[in-house]
């Protein structure tokens, strides 16, 4: 199955998808020690998002989680990418600023909610340059 | 760099040109692990200065009372790094996240870019200047550019409301009360998110405090940059001026039912078990110290009592000879940061109660504490007996 994403930050990626249940703030909602969901609210807390395609529906609450972004990038925490639903000013900053501290890039697309509901937790998933997903169909 | 970040920002969130901005107030000095630190030491290495008037939100530490923070010595010596770059570049060290009662306080319709998100809400919905919910890193830039991409809240057209809040099924009393407005800012946060709302029936005479909890509430639960509130906030003295001439695209009745249910996701325990108490988030202001002032008297607290505040009010606390009592009453006074940014909370971990939408959100992922909601004078009657006491009856 193929999802044509628009990518504000290009480039590739592979791995699991994880799609978050509900909006998250990175910062007070993902431990920029450890890469996982911290917010015990939350309904994926504990869920581990590094290396994974992390699936978006929404961003909430801090300007800090921009922040949060660039350390998970800095120690090799992050997400393999984010899909998110929109174009969002905080998380896509975090790895614009982490290219500028030669901390690496990830691909953050925008593909909106309605399309986001064919992409599942655990199924295998890869980005390319263009914004396309290529995505597991059932598991 | 920072003309790179922004030229990259910019083109990413589709602006066609960047706008002068008349001031910043920054979010990205309070630590949140190395790389911030060496960000910011690369923008000092280069010679980067603010080009326009800015503000620094709270820090990692509490300068002035360096023992209320207990972080360890590699956490202590990168949060203090950090805070002295931003200042290197220009910064005023404000160290607080109500910049607006320290002096900031930008003018209807001037465009400025902002960080933090209550901050960022209260700029836009309460003084009707213009910004977005700048991220760490982006709002440096800006004030080192003196510049902000044109994009979302500084265009007018983007500022109109379509959704209508009807306050009008909820009781006059419970709106004149400072509880209200934090479980309003949830429930909103929540349900109307990214979309631009207008709550009207609000008392026209509520007061900054509450507009300022309601901000921080609505930015914890929600990703909302501006709510309008009729005939407070500059640009909405009507709804039909909120919707920018129109009619809303949808009117939510807001009912006792929804407020009592976002009052309930506020705390994640019920009982009675109380350990901490904290207030101040944002940072409380004189008027809020008036009101804890005013509770005291007759009441012993018995457990720790934190209220988190800008150094600009604890100076005056000190002038007017205020400070001491306080302490001597039970209440420690913490300067330049808060309890759900560094580590200041007794290390084992219990019940923590708060009067704040914004620390009853953020508190349980980052301090480990459970959390309980309630009034000020709930929070104070809990500390002087030691249990959680609640004023159930303004909810019926």
């Amino acid at each position: 199955m193929k999802l044509a994403a628009v990518p504000q930050i290009a480039g590739r990626a592979e791995g699991e998808v994880l799609k978050l249940e509900q909006p998250i703030s990175f910062w007070g909602g993902v431990d920029p020690k450890s890469g996982r969901i911290s917010d015990p609210r939350h309904p994926d807390h504990d869920r581990e998002i590094a290396g994974r395609i992390l699936v978006l529906p929404g961003m909430i609450g801090s300007s800090s989680s921009s922040y949060i972004m660039l350390e998970l990038m800095a120690i090799g925490r992050a997400p393999a990418a984010l899909v998110l639903a929109e174009p969002d000013a905080i998380l896509g900053l975090g790895v614009v600023v982490a290219r500028e501290m030669d901390y690496g890039s990830i691909p953050v697309l925008i593909l909106p909610r309605e399309a986001q509901s064919a992409l599942k937790t655990g199924a295998r998933a890869r980005i390319e340059q263009d914004g396309g997903i290529y995505a597991e169909t059932s598991r | 760099m920072a003309m790179r970040i922004l030229a990259e920002m910019g083109r990413m969130l589709g602006a066609d040109r960047l706008i002068p901005v008349a001031s910043a107030h920054i979010d990205g000095a309070l630590y949140h692990g190395d790389s911030g630190v060496h960000f910011a030491e690369r923008l000092v290495a280069g010679g980067a200065k603010v080009a326009v008037p800015s503000t620094l939100n709270v820090g990692g530490l509490d300068l002035l009372d360096p023992d209320n923070v207990k972080a360890d010595a590699h956490r202590h010596d990168m949060a203090l790094r950090l805070m002295r770059a931003y200042e290197t570049m220009g910064c005023r060290a404000t160290w607080t996240c109500s910049p607006y009662h320290a002096g900031h306080r930008p003018a209807f319709g001037q465009d400025v870019a902002w960080g933090e998100s209550n901050a960022v809400a209260f700029c836009n919905s309460v003084l009707g200047a213009r910004t977005n919910r700048y991220g760490d890193f982006l709002d440096i830039c800006c004030a080192i550019a003196g510049r902000a991409p044109r994009y979302g809240l500084h265009l007018p057209e983007k500022r109109r409301a379509t959704v209508l809040i009807d306050s009008s099924a909820i009781s006059p009393a419970l709106k004149r009360l400072d509880v209200f407005y934090p479980v309003l800012g949830c429930w909103y946060g929540a349900e109307i998110g990214g979309e631009i709302g207008v709550i009207d029936g609000l008392p026209a005479d509520c007061s900054e405090d509450q507009l300022k909890a309601l901000s921080a509430a609505v930015a914890s639960s929600g990703a909302v940059g501006l709510f309008h509130v009729a005939g407070r906030t500059p640009e909405a003295p009507t709804v039909t001026a909120a919707c920018g001439g129109d009619v809303p695209a949808r009117t939510i009745r807001l009912t006792p039912e929804m407020l009592r249910a976002a009052r309930d996701r506020l705390s994640t325990v019920t009982g009675e078990t109380i350990d901490a108490v904290a207030l101040g988030s944002p940072h409380f202001s004189l008027g809020e110290f008036d009101a804890l002032e005013a509770l005291l008297p007759g009441k012993r607290i018995r457990i720790p009592f934190f209220v988190c505040t800008g150094r600009n009010v604890v100076a005056e606390l000190e002038r007017r000879g205020r400070l001491a009592p306080l302490k001597q009453a039970g209440v420690t006074v913490v300067a330049d940061t808060c309890v759900v940014v560094a580590p200041i909370l007794p290390a084992k971990a219990g019940v923590l109660m708060t009067n704040s939408g914004k620390f009853a959100h953020y508190t349980p992922a980052n301090t480990g504490y459970a959390v309980v909601y309630g009034s000020l004078a709930d929070c104070v009657a809990s500390a002087a007996t030691g249990r959680v006491m609640r004023d159930e009856t303004v909810w019926q």
